[in-house]
């Protein structure tokens, strides 16, 4: 079997480290996401946190909001990797999917975290 | 006067520009100072990433800039000017008389820098290229956001 997908996810201040905290609640501690902080970071210094935190294993590297200082270096960095698939817009229910998912290709299970994360956004009328 | 900040940011168009800035002053057009992204089309996607349709982009050198500037200062709209780092916006300001404000909207922590506010790392040598622009009467202050007070630069060096 090939090794699993892990999941980085890089947010502004606290984001990250409390989306793998509520995922590590409700899906267990072996969700193989880890955490990234872009606070008091510029694109070279976040950019060498991702690498750390990926550590050269193939990545779905999940960023908070399109356009900001974390999509960016995301971005720059998945350029021209197979092994590097970016998502935007982070959200809780596509993380504990992920948790579940990790033996997808990293294309495949970008595009479903994609799926997943649209799903769960919605609007409750009753 | 249509440009209505002049701000340097290492991080150049995210979150704060486009939304923090962006969306409560009504901005509709953000100019970004840097030869090397203004060469690279590639960077330049990337920066336009997330923008709202609504606010154009351009990208410059610094020589553009100041070609450019009084245009952008007729224009109708409302524009940010931005810059990666301080020389560039010593550069600009050289070029463009005009520009009698600048904003430090971030400028994060490297060898060499020392940390003045939580989002404000300067060398001697950049703080001291701020405090001669303040000495040329252009009010220069820290401000990350529109809600924050902002800071004097002669405060910080």
């Amino acid at each position: 079997m090939s090794e699993l997908l892990i999941g980085v996810i890089v947010a502004h201040t606290e984001v990250a480290a409390a989306l793998l905290a509520a995922v590590r609640a409700i899906a267990g501690e072996d969700a193989g996401l880890v955490a990234v902080s872009n606070r008091g970071c510029d694109r070279p210094a976040l950019t060498r946190e991702l690498e750390a935190a990926v550590g050269g294993r193939s990545a779905v590297v999940f960023t908070d909001m399109a356009g900001g200082s974390c999509a960016h270096t995301a971005v720059a960095l998945a350029r021209g990797r197979a092994d590097l698939k970016v998502v935007t817009g982070v959200n809780l229910a596509m993380l504990v999917d992920f948790a579940f998912h990790r033996d997808l290709t990293v294309e495949a299970a970008a595009r479903r975290a994609v799926e997943v994360g649209r799903t769960a956004v919605g609007l409750v009328e009753r | 006067m249509s440009v209505v900040l002049y701000r340097i940011d290492d991080r150049l168009i995210h979150g704060q520009v486009v939304v923090g800035w962006g969306q409560r002053m009504g901005i509709g057009f953000i100019v970004l100072v840097d030869d090397g992204i203004r060469a690279n089309l590639w960077e330049q996607e990337l920066y336009r990433m997330g923008v709202p349709g609504a606010m154009d982009v351009v990208f410059a050198t610094v020589a553009e800039a100041a070609a450019h500037a009084p245009e952008w200062e007729r224009d109708p709209r409302k524009g940010i000017v931005l810059t990666p780092d301080v020389e560039t916006m010593v550069a600009l300001c050289a070029a463009v008389p005009d520009v009698r404000k600048v904003n430090v909207g971030g400028i994060h922590a490297r060898e060499g820098r020392i940390e003045r506010l939580r989002y404000v790392f300067l060398s001697d040598g950049e703080a001291a290229q701020l405090k001669a622009l303040a000495d040329r009467a252009v009010e220069v202050t820290a401000q990350d956001l529109p809600t924050t007070k902002p800071v004097p630069v002669v405060e910080l060096v």
